[in-house]
């Protein structure tokens, strides 16, 4: 469960940190003749949407944390072995990779209000998620056929989970940014408009990234030497 | 402090606050069915967990008159005796406890009282009920599915949870649970989102954190916690899902089930029991919380005294949240793990009665000297104080190792956990039905029917409970379906067993007066005005009650003072509501 807490100690470091901000030791009784008190709460420093987003995303990651803290807690076991990375897990990767940054670029553009290149990174955007999980769905199957199957090892049954949750993650992603990408070809709508959906999808994409490199570090074995280091640190 | 634009006049500015886009519903579906307005949301929540919470009371009825009778009932062997066991404490612990307080009065209490027309995502609030609502018919479908529910314990344990040995271990049992559970926290996490979002960005101007009644403070917190906590039950259930129907094996070892060796092979059983549990203590607070937010504002407003040690009490309920994610393996004592991790288990676990002491402290130095009114809210909090210490007590001796490892399989914890879960909360729920009763339908409970159920329930439970705690010390185990020939346990246990059931049908039965109070008083109560207990919170100051879609009319209130003013010297009235501008006459920085 190291992960996990680990994970919550950074919740919590976050959650602390923004409670100070809120006046926790302030008197309320003492308060009421004062009607300053009434003013000082500032506009909403993000909106609700965009909280809301990064809330839903606290609990995208405290799911992948347990699982990968189930993962490790897993491993300990003798009947553990290892899955060979495939090859084009890497180049999926790099899709990936490219979606995000396509997204990012596409945000930058509707900041600048130019439409026609706004819809070419768009579209950009979704169709290399898109490519990203036609190409883990192609990477299955090479491991299937290569004799991986889901209930052989806990490896290949860890390996199948986390990738398929995170595709369906990358899917839902995808179904938000369809509608997204279908509401900036469909009407003349002012970049303005789509500013905040694709401020959204961006965030989105990017978090998943970062998930996606996370796994791919546990499948490839270099969270664990690095969690051997730390320990090794420790001691 | 921010420097007021306003100036002396201690007026402030008519609201900026953004006006929320509601949607206005267009026929009677949208405006009672599918509706996207959190008041009716919050009844919908209400409603189904009370439905189904009554199929568990029947079960535990089931399950009382086998262990007082013995074999009397044919239809009661000892799958059917499991199956109640399981189904009666899922539905208890998740589909009505925690849907009720945190669908139910979440969804009501937190927009009104923090002074925002609606929830922030009233779609996604929307969409949350009807899910939750999946998630029962799911588990009810157990009761007709072949081979019946599963009758795996409620904490759905691996190996036997998936085995054919258990009933719905190879049958729809198990897998019915499991889907329910992962789409439960499907619709939870929707409606979470919202909690947070709305108690974070949708409160009225001059509503800071620190003036939020503390019943919006406890629903917030449990709400972040479970956020948190639900993923592990979550993950737990999807990889039990694939070790029952996909035949991998990550909680299965290998395992030989009548003379065949099973596909499975080394996989871990502990490992369920570190995600189930890091998912179920924390689920204990998610539901006591709220029930302590709760109960601190009905013992404020019925004794007519201010809170004592607001600001405690807040701490309290912070620090308490964050200490219950790091005892969940005191569950875990007789599961063979590491001592070291006992000790350490056990010494956080000691700690976590701390802040709860302080709010025991405080809600009994909140009654000390006020004008204690003895309305049916008032009773039921004082009933919950008394229980939730007598429960709490007992959860000091069993969080100790060497008092755990041989009362851990007896009636002793079941009597326990039934105190400081199941009575004290449900306590709080029926007080806080009571109190805001009036808010939603416009009229008052009738007493007399609430002073019969209350008096019925309160030391009923006391008779049920009570006693159970002796068979435990006696070592009457749990779980058995039948004790048959043991030295160790007096005949009297038995009378005991008898004198135990006969209460809890008698408990059982008295919450048939409370439902028929209910039904009765929305057509026949007495009317109730906007305001019945002279509360000084948002939800009694809306225009129209019960409040009308959007909550507010007009203008959306603007909030100077906390939300315990009650007794001021020097005012006109023993309480001063939230919205109303400091006056001259009162100065009540001179008084401290």
């Amino acid at each position: 469960m190291t992960v996990m807490l680990s994970f919550l100690a950074v919740i919590l470091a976050i959650i602390a940190w923004w409670m100070a901000g809120q006046r926790l030791a302030s008197k309320p009784w003492l308060e009421s003749s004062s009607a300053q008190t009434a003013t000082d709460r500032e506009r909403p420093f993000v909106p609700a949407i965009n909280l809301g987003l990064y809330v839903f995303l606290g609990v995208v990651a405290a799911l992948f944390s347990l699982f990968i803290s189930a993962y490790f807690m897993r491993m300990a076991s003798s009947d553990w072995w290892g899955i060979p990375v495939p090859r084009l897990l890497w180049w999926n990767t790099a899709v990936l990779a490219a979606s995000s940054l396509a997204l990012q670029w596409a945000t930058k553009e509707a900041q600048r209000g130019r439409m026609e290149s706004l819809r070419a990174t768009l579209a950009a955007g979704f169709l290399l998620a898109t490519l990203f999980l036609a190409g883990q769905i192609q990477a299955w199957r090479e491991l299937n056929a290569a004799g991986y199957v889901l209930a052989d090892n806990p490896a290949n049954s860890f390996f199948y989970i986390l990738t398929g949750l995170h595709g369906l993650h990358i899917f839902g992603g995808l179904v938000v940014l369809g509608r997204t990408t279908g509401r900036a070809f469909a009407t003349n709508v002012p970049p303005e408009r789509l500013r905040s959906s694709l401020h959204l999808c961006a965030v989105y994409f990017h978090f998943m990234l970062a998930v996606w490199l996370i796994l791919l570090a546990v499948f490839a074995g270099w969270a664990n030497s690095f969690a051997d280091l730390c320990l090794q640190l420790l001691n | 402090m921010v420097d007021s634009p306003a100036g002396s006049a201690g007026i402030v500015p008519p609201a900026e606050v953004a006006e929320m886009e509601l949607y206005h519903p267009k026929s009677w579906w949208t405006r009672y069915v599918f509706s996207q307005d959190a008041k009716i949301i919050a009844v919908q929540y209400a409603v189904t967990a009370t439905s189904i919470g009554l199929v568990a009371l029947v079960l535990s009825w089931l399950m009382r008159l086998q262990l007082a009778f013995p074999g009397y009932f044919a239809f009661i062997d000892a799958d059917h005796y499991y199956q109640f066991i399981t189904m009666h404490g899922m539905i208890m612990v998740v589909y009505l406890l925690t849907a009720l307080f945190l669908g139910g009065f979440g969804n009501y209490l937190i927009p009104l009282m923090v002074g925002a027309r609606d929830m922030v995502f009233p779609y996604a609030n929307m969409l949350s009920y009807w899910i939750y609502l999946l998630a029962v018919l799911i588990l009810a479908a157990g009761f007709f599915a072949p081979g019946g529910p599963t009758g795996a314990g409620w904490t759905l344990y691996p190996p036997q949870a998936v085995l054919s040995g258990t009933p719905g271990g190879q049958n729809w049992g198990i897998v019915l649970m499991l889907s329910s559970l992962i789409v439960f926290i499907i619709g939870f996490t929707m409606g979470g989102l919202n909690y947070v979002v709305t108690v974070l960005q949708g409160r009225a101007r001059g509503m800071t954190l620190m003036r939020m009644p503390l019943t919006v403070w406890g629903i917030f917190t449990a709400t972040v916690m479970a956020l948190l906590a639900f993923p592990a039950l979550f993950v737990a259930s999807v990889m039990m899902l694939f070790d029952r129907l996909l035949g991998t094996s990550f909680f299965m070892p290998a395992i030989v089930e009548m003379g065949t060796q099973l596909q499975h092979d080394g996989g871990s059983p502990i490992l369920f029991q570190h995600l189930f549990w890091f998912f179920g203590h924390p689920e204990v607070y998610i539901v006591a919380l709220p029930a302590f937010g709760i109960v601190s504002d009905l013992i404020s407003t019925h004794a007519r005294k201010n809170i004592f040690g607001y600001r405690m009490m807040v701490w309290a309920i912070l620090i308490i949240a964050a200490l219950s994610f790091v005892v969940w393996a005191h569950h875990m004592y007789v599961s063979g793990m590491n001592p070291a991790f006992g000790f350490f288990f056990a010494t956080t676990t000691l700690i976590i009665a701390v802040p709860t002491a302080i709010k025991v402290y405080n809600w009994v130095l909140t009654l000390w000297r006020g004008n204690i009114h003895l309305t049916l809210p008032m009773l039921f909090a004082l009933a919950f104080i008394v229980t939730f210490v007598n429960g709490g007590l007992t959860g000091l001796f069993l969080g100790n190792v060497v008092v755990d490892v041989p009362l851990s399989d007896t009636m002793f914890v079941v009597a326990h956990f039934h105190m400081v879960m199941g009575v004290a909360p449900i306590l709080v729920v029926f007080g806080a039905i009571h109190h805001w009763y009036p808010k939603v339908t416009g009229r008052m409970l009738n007493e007399t029917l609430g002073h019969i159920h209350f008096w019925i329930t309160f030391l009923g439970a006391y008779a049920i409970f009570f006693p159970m705690h002796y068979l435990g010390l006696l070592g009457v185990p749990r779980r058995y379906y039948e004790m048959g020939e043991t030295s160790f346990v007096p005949p009297s246990a038995h009378s005991l067993n008898i004198f135990i059931t006969v209460m809890a049908l008698i408990v059982g039965a008295a919450q048939i007066v409370f439902l028929l109070n209910l039904v009765w008083s929305l057509f026949k109560g007495k009317a109730a005005g906007g305001n019945p207990w002279r509360a000084t919170t948002l939800e009694w100051q809306t225009p129209e009650t019960p409040p009308a879609h959007g909550n507010w009319g007009k203008d959306l209130p603007v909030v100077y003072r906390w939300a315990y003013d009650y007794s001021v010297p020097g005012a006109a009235e023993d309480f001063i509501p939230q919205t109303q501008p400091a006056t001259d006459g009162i100065t009540r920085e001179v008084k401290r």
